[in-house]
Parts: C-alpha cells; sequence; structure tokens
C-alpha cells in the first residue's frame, strides 16, 4: 500500500502545486520518487513529529495541502495534541499518512505496532478515518483527497498487500465498498485484514455458507446506511480489525446495532486489549491474536451455530 | 511614539476592564505584550482591516494563548471588529473565547491556548509562503515559560536550518509562569546564548521601549530573527507588576479604578 500511496502523491502533486509531503525522517526506498520529481515540496523536518504536525498546519491555514507521512504510531500518537489543536479544532487540509496498520511491523516491536490509531482518531471532531483494504483503495482515497474539505487520517498497510476490489467496485470516502454477497452473514473489515477475510468468505463459501464481504474503508464518516440494511436483513455480523476491540470498527458498527433496536448475532473480531510481546512476523503475531483465516474461520462458525 | 504610548493606555485599561467584568485570569500576562502588540497593529505591520485575510498581509501569531485578552483589544481598538465585542469576553453568550479561537473574530491567525504549538505553525506559515513567493512577514510570540515545552526547541531547531528571514520569533520574558518564577522553574539562562547557539540572529531588547522595539524590527538579516524581549509582567499597574498572583486574579471595581488612574498619569 505505500508503494501504491507513493505513487498516487506524485500524481497528484504533479497536477497540484499545493501538495507538500513531510517526514519526520521516515521513508527510506519509499518517498525517493516525490524527493527527486518535487524537491522544492519535500520537507525532512527531522525526527519530530510534533512540529511535522504543526507544520503541515501552517502550511495549510496558508492554502497548501500537505501529507505528513511516518510509521502510524508516531505521526497520530506521539503528537496527538498536536492533531487535536491544530488539526481537528482549526479544520485544516491536512493530510495524517501513517504507514503499519496493526502489527504490520511486527518482530519490530510493539513500539511500531498500531492497535489503538482508529480509536483515537475517529473521536476527534471533523476527522474523517480511512484504511484502505487494498493499494486500489488507497489510489481511489488519494484521489479524493486532494479536494476533500478537511483532515484526513489514512492508516496504511506495509507492503505487498494485493488488489481484492475488481473492476465493477466503486469508491468513495464514507461509502463502505461492498466486495461480495452472501445471504448467511456479513463479514465487515477494514484496513489491512481485507485479504484474509476475502479468503474466509472464500472457504464458507466452499462450505455452502454464502458471506457478504465489506470493506469498511472509512470509519469515519461511517457509512451508518450500510450497517442498518445488515441489520434489516437480520443477517449475522462479524467484524474483523487488526486494532483493539475497544473503539475501532467493532465498536463503531456495535454502536450501530444497539441503536437499531433490533438484536443481531454479532461477534468482535481483533485484538483484545493487549499489547504483544511476541517476537515474530507480522502473520506469526496476527496468529498469536486469532487474526487467522483458521480462527476467523472457527469463530464464525460457533457463532452461526449458537 | 507618542501615540503609540496613547494607544498602548487604552489598550492597557481594556483588557484590564474585560478581565474585571469577565472575572478572568491572566492580566498580568496580557500587560507584558502591550507595547509590542501595539507597535505591530498600530506602525509596523502590513494590514487590511476590511479584508483580514488579504493575501499580502503580514502574519501575527500569538501562540501564548492565555494572553487573549490583549491580542483581542488590540485588534478591536484596531478596527478588525466592532468594539462592543470586547464587553463579550470570557462570559455567557460571549464571542471572545479565554484562549484564542480563530473562528471567533477577523484577525485571529491561529487557535491558541495550549502551549508550545505557535512556534512549528509559525514555520509551516513561513515555509508556505517562500513557496507561494509571497513576502508577507510571519510574527509570532510565544512565553518564556512556553520555552519549557519540547515542542518549541523543534521549530527552534528546523527555522534556521531553512533560512526562514521571513519569520520572526518574540520571546515575552517577562519572567513568572504559571506556579512560580520562569528561572526558579527551570532555568532558562543563559537564554541569549542558546538561541544563538541554534543560529537564530538574536536581538535583545526592553520589550516596553518602543524605540527600542521598532530598531528591532527593522534589522534586516538573513537568518530567523528572534527578538528576545525584556518585559514586566502586569506593566503599568504597580500592583501587578512582577507579581505571580496577577497571573491569576481579576481586578475588583476599586482596584480597576486605581490601575486605570495609574495608567492615565504614566
Amino acid at each position: 500500500m505505500r508503494k501504491t500511496f507513493i505513487k498516487s502523491l506524485v500524481a497528484l502533486a504533479a497536477k497540484d502545486e499545493r501538495v507538500i509531503l513531510i517526514t519526520p525522517d521516515i521513508g527510506y526506498s519509499v518517498l525517493e520518487e516525490f524527493q527527486n520529481a518535487y524537491p522544492n515540496r519535500f520537507f525532512n523536518v527531522g525526527i519530530a513529529e510534533q512540529n511535522a504536525i504543526s507544520i503541515a498546519a501552517g502550511m495549510a491555514l496558508e492554502g497548501m495541502i500537505p501529507y505528513v507521512y511516518t510509521i502510524n504510531p508516531f505521526v497520530c500518537m506521539r503528537p496527538f495534541e498536536q492533531i487535536r489543536v491544530d488539526v481537528a479544532y482549526m479544520k485544516t487540509n491536512v493530510r495524517i499518512v501513517g504507514v503499519g496498520a496493526g502489527f504490520s511491523y511486527g518482530a519490530a516491536g510493539a513500539t511500531h505496532h498500531s492497535i489503538e490509531d482508529i480509536a483515537i482518531m475517529r473521536v476527534l471532531p471533523g476527522m474523517t478515518v480511512v484504511c484502505p483494504g487494498d493499494p486500489w483503495e488507497v489510489e481511489q482515497a488519494m484521489n479524493e483527497s486532494l479536494d476533500y474539505e478537511g483532515p484526513i487520517f489514512f492508516r496504511l498497510g506495509k507492503q505487498g498487500e494485493p488488489v481484492i476490489n475488481d473492476a465493477s467496485s466503486s469508491f468513495k470516502i464514507g461509502k463502505a465498498t461492498v466486495i461480495r454477497e452472501g445471504k448467511d452473514l456479513a463479514i465487515i473489515t477494514t484496513s489491512n485484514t481485507l485479504e484474509i477475510c476475502n479468503g474466509v468468505a472464500e472457504k464458507l463459501k466452499q462450505n455452502g455458507i454464502a458471506a457478504t464481504l465489506v470493506s469498511m474503508h472509512t470509519i469515519k464518516p461511517f457509512d451508518v446506511a450500510c450497517v442498518q440494511q445488515i441489520i434489516a436483513e437480520k443477517t449475522t455480523i462479524v467484524t474483523v480489525e487488526e486494532h483493539n476491540v475497544i473503539g475501532g470498527l467493532g465498536s463503531a458498527v456495535a454502536e450501530v446495532i444497539a441503536e437499531s433496536g433490533k438484536g443481531v448475532k454479532f461477534k468482535r473480531i481483533g485484538v483484545q486489549d493487549a499489547y504483544s510481546h511476541y517476537v515474530g512476523s507480522h502473520n506469526y503475531i496476527r496468529e498469536k491474536f486469532g487474526i487467522s483465516d483458521v480462527n476467523i474461520l472457527k469463530e464464525i462458525m460457533e457463532l452461526i451455530n449458537k | 511614539m507618542t501615540d503609540l504610548k496613547a494607544i498602548a493606555k487604552e489598550v492597557r485599561k481594556k483588557i484590564l476592564y474585560m478581565n474585571h467584568y469577565s472575572n478572568a485570569s491572566h492580566s498580568g500576562s496580557g500587560l507584558s505584550t502591550v507595547d509590542i502588540l501595539t507597535f505591530l497593529y498600530f506602525k509596523f505591520m502590513n494590514l487590511n482591516i476590511e479584508n483580514a485575510k488579504d493575501e499580502n498581509r503580514d502574519r501575527f501569531l500569538l501562540s501564548k494563548g492565555h494572553g487573549s485578552a490583549a491580542l483581542y483589544a488590540t485588534l478591536g481598538i484596531r478596527g478588525f471588529f466592532p468594539m462592543e465585542y470586547l464587553d463579550k469576553f470570557y462570559v455567557d453568550g460571549g464571542v471572545l473565547p479565554g484562549h484564542l479561537d480563530m473562528e471567533a473574530v477577523p484577525g485571529v491567525e491561529i487557535s491558541a491556548g495550549s502551549l508550545g504549538h505557535g512556534l512549528g505553525l509559525a514555520v509551516g506559515f513561513a515555509l508556505a509562503l517562500r513557496q507561494k513567493k509571497n513576502n508577507a512577514q510571519v510574527i509570532v510570540m510565544i512565553s518564556d515559560g512556553e520555552l519549557n515545552e519540547g515542542s518549541i526547541w523543534e521549530p527552534l531547531l528546523l527555522a534556521p536550518h531553512h533560512n526562514l528571514s521571513n519569520l520572526t520569533v518574540v520571546v515575552d520574558y517577562n519572567k513568572i509562569q504559571s506556579f512560580g518564577i520562569t528561572n526558579d522553574v527551570i532555568n532558562l539562562e543563559p537564554l541569549n546564548q542558546k538561541f544563538q547557539a541554534f543560529n537564530w540572529h538574536l536581538i535583545e531588547i526592553d520589550g516596553h521601549n518602543f524605540e527600542e522595539i521598532e530598531q528591532a524590527f527593522n534589522v534586516k538579516t538573513t537568518k530567523p530573527k528572534l527578538i528576545l524581549a525584556h518585559t514586566i509582567k502586569g506593566k503599568g499597574v504597580s500592583f501587578m507588576e512582577n507579581k505571580l498572583e496577577w497571573h491569576y486574579r481579576s481586578p475588583n471595581k476599586e482596584l480597576l479604578e486605581q490601575a486605570f488612574a495609574e495608567i492615565d498619569a504614566a
């Protein structure tokens, strides 16, 4: 996803001089394409995330469209109060780009993981929260971000995610993308777990269970209507996210269910309020936290048969 | 300069009146900034009263947002908004919030109140103006206590690296912060040497002397400029000067009258 991000950003910069890229010294072997093409619009502000956000907000107040790129927890947690005041409160057109959703940084350790970002970003008034599920959604969201009013937080996977959407997909920030439709249950996922969930849906199909798969690429503004429709069809709902189950996608869906006045079978699959102390790859840590096709299938079957 | 002195008196009285009727804090923090604000808004800056967002205007950012009454009073007297707004500060149904909200009135460039934000924002303004080939100046005022914030030192490092000659920082060095004497809480000294070591063009002045203020702002330099302004917390009112309690207290009617008499007689 990060390669798609930078390709998209270079394309945007080519057609709009307001596009600026700011990094707190992260982006080796990723950002050079932009740096070389637009050296005057590339700012490595040093290892200083608070300043990166404030500078971006200042530039935005002068009409620029700055994208601040670094590893996810460093771009949205270290400078959280700068984001609150300089970006959200002042409604500046800053684009906060966090690379490394969930456990993407694997063996690098929990300092580099991000399992709280969706929760803390979506609570900020006026903040748009976009968590693309595949490179195609990254490209679409980036294109829309150019003239989008107000701040945006982008949660990106790190690398190598396959394209799940096909030519029939349509994309709009704030409108969920339905990847496949089925009558037996709905799997709603966000960000970098789209690939796993697509595999799960395929296995369910082989077992005669038809699942709807929703890529909830925008957590805010949340596509309430999409969830309401699923509830109206009395479908079982499972949410999957590589994020704490507190405050993220599962919470957002639960809020809609709770206020609907209707009951549906519902399960949140994600990180159960714990940091990783495991050493291992992205997939290794995912499995430890039950974010694997085997475990998700097991949880779905238990829920359906309840 | 006679005019500026007269205007500064008017601004001081307005600040005290606002804090009196609203029972608001930060009288001392506002009073220390008045002479510099008066010089900037009534003599130095390129402004457009009718269009506060004029692209060619000089930008002033008040990072020490708790000094809001001084900025509001200055902007109001300068004509950016109706004077009666100054009677709607910090009260139910008011127009002017205790700390700065850029949506409240024209002329307020940034929202502020949490310390340590304004200098980074100012660097963003200055970089963007350079990008746009716009010759406007960016002036940002920070407090001495604000230098305790780590986030101030990030842009203090970065601005000279980019030779931001369109940026001027004013440190309102009034020597008292929230819970003590500034240099007792954390000793900032030798402060001028710190800024020089960081490659700023340093100018040290008496922040209540209009001649020195004017000379400092008129210095032409290729580096970003830092004006270390020695000021007096509560300047202009004898019983407020250099008193920590006037970071918090609000003058009652009797003290307000006493303060007005002192300011008029000065």
